[in-house]
């Protein structure tokens, strides 16, 4: 049996995961996504990305942004590496897409903040 | 001079949510604050994990503020860049600071949600050098985050609460070495979900039960010298270990910022307030981080909505606080609140002295099971109860 | 003429503002990025009354007149000041005696108003002092400052009057021919002098050995400090009675409104010149020493600890004297305590004794100059009618940047423009940073005001010393 920490919301819940030859059994869960997030974290963890993209004239040197969905655990050096390659102009608005499909992930990455034009 | 009937110190989530809660129900309100936008602390919290609870579903710092801010009506006038210098709560008025001049707002009740500041490096005692290089983990937040600027190249963090090992995981992305989170407890400070996925995803290590005992370097950190410490948190002689840095991110708790008004109204660590959020003085309100340290910001705004709404119920005479006290029993370190008003249930936010895998937790008679408590993480249970001479909370490990 | 001074402490600056109302061309060199950050900058921050030396010595004939100084100097030089008044506090038969003595030495050195209060009335004067008290030897003329601030205010009214600042340069050699000093050469300069004189702190016998004039040597005696939050304990500076020469350690109400405790009292090596840092023993010794002046001091609000050098040298007194195997060279050397409250008084020894009288420089008062200035305005202590005036003509001064002590951008602005480059710099001219956030909240606000009035960019603002860079470069550079 493994403990694993749920981190699909700040709740944090201690899953006790029984790895069996039909799948998992999951306790300690308090939602439906506890199991969920056990199988996927033995399978293949994924994780949401949060960092930030340089504005070119914006009131902020920065914009938050977040992947729209979660991304393997090991994608995210790679991601980053991109991440810190890239643009956009102000003004940038929360929500907006900064890039679509981003590194073929299957995510957006998307703003989470507005910042104005200079 | 202007005339308002509830103003909202602080426009962070409390504030925000006060300033909400106190529009709907009628009240012409205006809400300040120092800095030059609306949100507080959440602007530079740019990771997610926010809104679970309040809005089901998971947003980044930015993004909560964002929703919130929307649900506040139009017609709450918002003062940013203005700073608070003094309340008079007889005279219910208060002065402030701003670029457009000094001016005194009278109000019918305020609700103060000036949240927290972060304990200091320098007031630990902890002795060495006095180098650049030590920030407060919100500092250095701030400055990777808003400012977009880097403090340093290899960092070492100082306290395991969340802003710490947030702090770990962004400064790492960044390209910073991040060696290791220092805790003096011997258990992380900061959410589980957090150790998980800024440290153990990255392989920083966390030091349980070790501290910083020296500091050398100047004019920049050199070194930080961390020990073991036995269970009186006193460093143990011969376990010191020699750790090259050139940046000490410290994050050791928060500190209600209160001072504004801690001459007029009860308090203890934050300002002591009821479930309605009213303090000792019945115009005055508080909520948030200034009453105490909550771990989610989503009970944050619910507890300043709250406050806002019977705030505006005060502030339009009908409102009537009645404070019978909730008493600390065994088992809990952290109380809030300090009075149960029974004209809204009672919201219980309490942490426990230490960790328990199951126990059971009293609210006067209630008693509720729970498993997995740690100091680091708020159990929250809200009941209505009948009216009692007091209430008693414990926590009785099972 | 061209006097060079070396040294920007408060004796180097008071000596320097002193010559600048005078005919003559006069540099002030110091190796910090700004005045006051050496054993100015670290000390209690006391102007003593002055009963503490024996009549006869140079400091004791120096350090009433210093203290009396003050009241006119502050009227000049617009720097916080106060006489709140001293206790020295007795415990027992001893100290009584010692009280005694120090009375006496205190009439032949002219202080005026000095009392030996019994234990009611320094329980009613300090109800938190230790119930032990048996008596206390009060001296109304003690006073408390902020030493950087004279600096500050003095090196400032220097440069209005035309002297020359040269900060950040350190100096490596003095160029001696024909027994005469002739010019001295720092890392970055070359300054022609007919006299230099030397108010170098700590390195005032390594200068004077660059001269081959006479010395005395210098070694820092360490003093450990921890500054509280609060003002609860005492209204007058306490001092324990003296033994075997060292004032112990003391409680001391700032105007800043916290309250110092220390110092300790450690001998270092002469190498050990830059060592400024607390240690555990140290700020321990500092605690329970406090406590027995007021038992109930606790460490539960403390804004931070620091440590001082103080310059000390076997002969227990000033060294104060022209070279007698250099013309030209004047040692302002081991300025111990009370450096600080002599250094009014010092100044004007040099100038006037052993610039004109002993060396006979003719000296000419210059036909204009600026003997006082006002220092920036500190704006939360100003009615609220006046700060609103203030913010109707600048609305910087409505804009609050650290909110701890409520320092404005105007007061932040001004500080630039009168040569703050440094974040410490900003800080020691406005009192920004020092509050109970300890800058966490404002110093990378402060760092955008530099950077913007001084167009300096960000990743090279410093917090002092060159090397103290801020940030080390931008997150998406």
């Amino acid at each position: 049996m493994e403990r694993i920490k749920c981190v699909r919301c700040p709740l944090g819940c201690m899953l006790k995961v029984k790895v069996t030859k039909d799948g998992i059994e999951v306790e300690g869960n308090r939602c439906p996504r506890g199991e969920e997030f056990a199988l996927q974290e033995i399978e293949n963890p994924m994780r949401i990305l949060t960092t930030s993209v340089r504005v070119s004239g914006g009131v902020l040197p920065l914009v938050s942004v977040k992947t729209s969905g979660a991304v393997p655990r090991d994608k995210i050096k790679e991601l980053m590496d991109h991440i810190k390659s890239l643009e956009v102009e102000a003004p940038v608005k929360i929500g907006d897409v900064i890039e679509k499909n981003v590194l073929n992930l299957g995510v957006d990455l998307v703003a989470t903040r507005d910042c104005d034009e200079k | 001079m202007k005339r308002v009937e509830v103003v909202v110190v602080g426009a962070g989530a409390a504030g925000m949510a006060a300033a909400k809660g106190a529009a709907e129900n009628g009240a012409h309100v205006l809400l300040l604050d120092n800095e030059n936008w609306v949100g507080g602390i959440l602007q530079q919290c740019i990771h997610n994990g926010f809104g679970v609870h309040r809005y089901k579903e998971e947003l980044t710092g930015p993004e909560f503020a964002e929703r919130l801010k929307k649900e506040i009506p139009s017609d709450v006038e918002v003062m940013t860049g203005s700073f608070v210098h003094k309340i008079f709560p007889e005279e219910k008025k208060l002065i402030v600071i701003s670029r457009r001049g000094i001016e005194e707002i009278h109000y019918e009740s305020m609700v103060f949600a000036t949240g927290a500041r972060e304990k200091t490096f320098q007031s630990l005692l902890i002795p060495g050098t006095r180098p650049v290089g030590i920030y407060t983990a919100g500092q250095a937040q701030r400055m990777i985050n808003i400012d977009g600027y880097l403090p340093g190249k290899r960092a070492l963090v100082l306290g395991s609460g969340d802003v710490g090992l947030i702090m770990a995981r962004r400064m790492h992305l960044e390209g910073m070495e991040v060696i290791g989170v220092v805790e003096r407890l011997p258990y992380p400070g900061g959410l589980r979900r957090n150790v998980k996925q800024c440290l153990e995803d990255f392989d920083i290590p966390l030091y349980l039960s070790h501290t910083v005992v020296r500091v050398e370097g100047f004019p920049r950190l050199e070194k930080v010298i961390v020990a073991k410490v036995d269970g009186k948190f006193s460093p143990i002689p011969g376990t010191e270990k020699e750790l090259k840095v050139d940046t000490l991110v410290v994050s050791v708790g928060l500190v209600p910022v209160k001072k504004l008004l801690a001459k007029f109204v009860d308090v203890e660590s934050g300002i002591l307030v009821s479930n309605s959020g009213q303090t000792s003085v019945d115009s005055i309100f508080a909520a948030g981080n200034v009453t105490t340290i909550f771990d989610l910001v989503d009970y944050v705004a619910n507890e300043g909505e709250k406050a806002g709404k019977n705030a505006a119920l005060y502030a339009k005479g009908k409102f009537e606080g009645k404070r019978i006290p909730v008493k600390k029993g065994e088992g809990v370190k952290v109380l809030h609140p300090k009075w149960y008003d029974p004209s809204d249930p009672l919201s219980v936010y309490l942490r426990v002295s230490r960790p328990m895998e199951r126990a059971v937790v009293r609210i006067g008679k209630y008693e509720i099971e729970a498993e997995d408590l740690t100091p680091a993480e708020m159990v929250h249970v809200e009941i209505e109860p009948p009216c009692e001479d007091e209430i008693v909370v414990s926590v009785t490990e099972v | 003429m061209k006097i060079a001074v070396i040294g920007g402490g408060i004796v180097g600056t008071l000596i320097a503002r002193l010559l600048s109302f005078y005919e003559a061309d006069v540099t002030l060199i110091e190796k910090e990025n700004d005045v006051g950050w050496g054993v100015t900058k670290a000390n209690s921050g006391i102007i003593h009354a002055g009963y503490d030396d024996e009549p006869g010595t140079l400091r004791a004939s120096l350090v009433v007149p210093g203290n009396e100084a003050y009241t006119q100097l502050q009227k000049d030089l617009d720097f916080p000041f106060m006489r709140v008044g001293s206790h020295v506090l007795a415990f027992n038969e001893s100290d009584l005696k010692t009280l005694e003595e120090l009375y006496k030495r205190g009439e032949k050195n002219g202080i005026k108003g000095m009392k030996i209060l019994d234990r009611e009335e320094v329980l009613s004067m300090i109800p938190k002092v230790n119930p032990d008290v048996k008596a206390s030897l009060y001296a109304p003329s003690a006073g408390i400052v902020i030493p950087w601030r004279v600096a500050l205010s003095a090196s400032d009214n220097f440069v209005m009057n035309g002297g020359k600042l040269a900060l950040g340069e350190r100096v490596v050699d003095i160029e001696v021919s024909g027994g005469r000093v002739r010019k001295v050469i720092t890392d970055k300069n070359e300054y022609e002098a007919d006299v230099v004189i030397n108010a170098s702190g700590l390195f005032a016998d390594e200068i004077a050995k660059m001269a081959g004039a006479e010395s005395v040597p210098i070694h820092p005696r360490k003093g450990e400090y921890i500054l509280l939050d609060t003002q609860e304990y005492t209204n007058y500076v306490l001092f324990p009675t003296p033994s075997h020469g060292s004032k112990g350690m003391l409680v001391v109400p700032t105007l800043s409104e916290n309250t110092l405790i220390g110092p300790n009292a450690v001998d270092l090596p002469p190498d050990k010149k830059g060592d400024v840092s607390t240690t555990e023993s140290g700020l321990k010794e500092v605690h329970e020493g406090a406590k027995k002046l007021i038992p109930s001091i606790k460490l539960n609000k403390v804004l931070r600890t620091f440590a001082g050098l103080r310059p000390e040298s076997p002969q227990r007194d000033f060294f104060i004297k022209e070279s007698e195997k250099v013309w030209g060279f004047i040692n302002v050397a081991a300025i111990r305590s009370p450096g600080l409250t002599a250094a009014p008084a010092i100044a004007e020894y040099v100038v006037e004794e052993l610039l004109q009288q002993r060396l006979k420089i003719n000296l000419q008062k210059k036909r204009e100059y600026i003997k006082s200035i006002k220092s920036i305005q500190k704006v939360s202590r100003l009615s609220i009618e006046d700060w609103a005036e203030l913010v109707r003509k600048d609305e910087r001064y409505g804009n609050i940047i650290c909110v701890c002590n409520r320092v404005t951008e105007g007061e932040i602005v001004e500080a630039v423009k009168r040569g703050a480059r440094t974040l410490d710099s900003v800080k020691f001219r406005t009192g920004a940073m020092c509050g109970p956030c300890q800058a966490a909240r404002c110093a990378m606000k402060i760092a955008k005001i530099i950077s913007r009035e001084a167009g300096i960019p960000i990743e090279e603002i410093l917090l002092n010393a060159d090397g103290s860079n801020i940030a080390v470069g931008k997150v998406r550079p």
